[in-house]
């Protein structure tokens, strides 16, 4: 298939998705749980594949994504709530000393560019480490930024462990779709451009990768930054979401939740992600829920086992199932595509079973 | 014709904690030439050429290319008591010049691997084009709005090219690790070229290749340093394929070069005979 076509192919989906979305919109309650799941799965859809940049397609094992997501939430709300509430949301601080506002676009590039500009900053000593100790140091940094966001003394601008609220948020699942789906456009032309290539040759190999003239501590920071760029655009979105932040969210948990939907969707693979992110976010919220009902009965049968919690016992049982016997996830490091999907159907009709070659790992 | 030095290596010694890898190497290459190091196993063939591509710093000496000081270091910090190694104050108090290994490929100088180092998620042809990333000009901006649109085909033309050269279209979207052996090391070279060298380095091109892929390659080796204008530096055991295209032949035992001359030369050197070649003969 020519790439005009499979452009084509992939901007009709993208219209037909979208169209999709709004008709649903009109029809179903907008208090139905599809719309929770569509909207926090988007978001988290955007910082997955954000993870997966630097993870799967850079090599590089990093844990910061709840710090940067903070940094992004908090950037976001503080320039975008409105001067009218800025004395009731901040008061016992007078009123905070950020006397401005900003427009929604603009206080969420915002808080990408300061998620950024932390990561250049703490990118040249940590990068340096190896896999497991990159990993402590930047799930290390993110347990910083919150404990430092809690601050009283800085108070005056992040509002202390106080909830920062009153900021616009968004109505619509078009606009989280909208937003992460261009962010995520953006990662994917990364990724097939020469430096996702350079990327990919750090992680296949270091030493070769350098051999072939790659500066390595200029392409992991790259990699770093722009990955911790979208993971503060999804903290902006998820602050939106949230409509109230507080600095004790962004727990290490997040984290693990999102490297979860990582590897489960497959580690390097950009759909894998997307995909996992929305199954991952409809069973915790939506269809595993009954799992937490003490009082659930089939037909007079009292379901045993069942209690508060037990939701995440079953999510423990299938991540170590994934990590056991499915290591590659859903996608492994292959895309989802309208050529696969045309291929897939081909193949089945003109009867070849034959797989064709393309595994493209170990 | 007049010499003209492409790579000089001075006094280099190489010291692992207490063992000396590369004990006072000296040697030089001139543009156009094939040299040829050989020597035992642990003789310190790799860990010379990890010096001048800048993989380790050297405990001492200094390496030129093209009469430019490309390294130089002295004994330093433990290094100072530690050192057993010759001339130590040779380069104490001059600045050590450390570059990385991207540095030393950017000036020209590329390598292959002893120990196939290929990328090993990606196929044949993106090994190549991977390659070419740093002949860049443009940068993260303009490559991921694909402005950069002439250099992306000029790269992709290029790297087509040196697939035909090395004859691997038929492979080429195969995964490159599931190349055969002798394969592999051809897309090693291709990939090396790619960088556009002036010096190649190669780390034993024909190590588990058969007698007929060795004669390919012994005239493939040829071809290539006159079709690039190349300057080839090589370790090999191979002593067919070392005699026949060998300008000039340096010789190591212990990390100290022994012997240097032409195959003629080195084929009679009672030394080289004793040290490497009588065993090689043996074994
Ligand atoms: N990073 C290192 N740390 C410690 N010792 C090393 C290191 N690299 C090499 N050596 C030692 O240096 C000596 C020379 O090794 P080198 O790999 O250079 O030999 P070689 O001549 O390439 O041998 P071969 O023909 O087997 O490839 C060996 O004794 C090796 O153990
Ligand atoms: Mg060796």
């Amino acid at each position: 298939m020519s790439t005009k076509k499979k452009n084509a192919w992939n901007v009709g989906l993208i219209a037909a998705l979208l169209i999709l979305l709004f008709l649903l919109e009109q029809t179903l309650p907008s208090s139905s749980m599809l719309f929770t799941v569509l909207k926090k799965g988007a978001i988290y859809a955007l910082v997955a594949v954000s993870m997966n940049l630097l993870n799967g397609f850079t090599g590089l094992f990093s844990l910061g994504q709840a710090g940067f997501m903070l940094l992004g939430a908090y950037t976001y709300a503080i320039l975008t709530i409105p001067m009218e509430s800025r004395n009731s949301v901040y008061q016992y601080f007078d009123g905070g000393i950020i006397q401005f506002t900003l427009p929604i676009p603009v206080a969420l590039i915002a808080g990408g560019i300061a998620a950024a500009v932390f990561a250049y900053l703490i990118g040249l000593p940590v990068l340096r480490l190896k896999s497991d100790y990159l990993a402590i140091a930047t799930l290390g940094f993110a347990e910083i930024i919150r404990a430092v966001f809690q601050w009283d003394k800085l108070g005056p601008v992040t509002n202390g462990s106080n909830l920062l609220r009153n900021f616009p948020s968004f109505r619509s699942v078009v606009f989280p779709f909208v937003v992460a789906g261009i962010c995520i456009a953006l990662i994917v032309m990364l990724i097939n451009s020469t430096y996702g290539r350079a990327f990919k040759a750090i992680r296949d190999d270091e030493i070769a990768a350098e051999a072939m003239g790659i500066n390595l501590a200029h392409h992991k920071r790259l990699a770093f930054v722009i990955s911790s760029f979208f993971a503060g655009i999804s903290g902006g979105l998820l602050a939106m979401y949230q409509t109230t932040i507080q600095a004790s969210m962004f727990k290490s948990a997040m984290t693990y939740e999102i490297l979860l939907i990582v590897v489960i969707g497959g580690i390097g693979s950009v759909t894998g992600s997307c995909i996992s992110s929305f199954l991952f976010i409809a069973c915790s919220e939506w269809w595993l829920r009954f799992l937490d009902n003490e009082n659930l009965y089939i037909g007079g049968f009292h379901v045993p086992f069942l209690r508060p919690g037990f939701r995440k016992v079953v999510f423990a049982v299938v991540i170590m199932a994934v990590v056991l016997f499915y290591r590659q996830g859903i996608m492994g490091t292959k895309e989802f595509s309208v050529e696969g999907i045309a291929d897939f159907f081909k193949r089945k009709f003109s009867g070849k079973k034959e797989k064709k070659g393309g595994v493209s790992h170990e | 014709m007049s010499k003209e030095n492409v790579l000089k290596v001075e006094n280099v010694t190489m010291q692992f904690g207490g063992v000396i890898a590369v004990d006072n190497m000296n040697l030089e290459v001139d543009k156009g030439e094939i040299v040829s190091l050989i020597g035992p196993n642990g003789a310190g063939k790799t860990t010379a050429f990890n010096v001048i591509t800048g993989v380790y710093a050297p405990t001492n000496g200094a390496v030129y290319y093209k009469g430019n000081k490309i390294i130089q270091n002295y004994p330093q910090g433990k290094m100072k008591k530690l050192y057993r190694g010759e001339n130590p104050m040779t380069y104490t108090g001059q600045h050590a010049v450390a570059p990385t290994p991207d540095k030393i490929t950017r000036l020209g100088i590329a390598r292959t691997f002893q120990n196939i180092r290929l990328f090993k998620s990606q196929t044949v042809f993106e090994n190549i084009l991977i390659a070419k990333h740093m002949l860049r000009t443009s940068n993260i901006f303009t490559a991921t709005f694909r402005l950069n649109g002439k250099e992306e085909a000029r790269m992709r033309r290029e790297s087509e090219e040196l697939l035909h050269l090395m004859e691997l279209d038929d492979v080429r979207d195969e995964l490159a690790t599931s190349l055969p052996y002798g394969k592999q090391r051809h897309l090693e070279i291709a990939r090396a070229l790619a960088t556009k060298p002036e010096l190649l380095l190669l780390d034993e091109p024909a190590a588990g290749m058969n007698p007929q892929e060795t004669l390919e390659l012994t005239q493939f080796i040829g071809r290539i340093r006159d079709e690039f204008g190349l300057t080839i530096f090589m370790i090999e055991h191979h002593m067919d394929l070392v005699m026949e295209i060998s300008d000039r032949i340096y010789v190591l035992d212990f990390g100290k070069p022994i012997a240097e001359g032409t195959p003629e030369e080195i084929r009679n050197n009672p030394r080289v005979i004793e040290a490497y070649l009588g065993g090689a003969q043996n074994e």
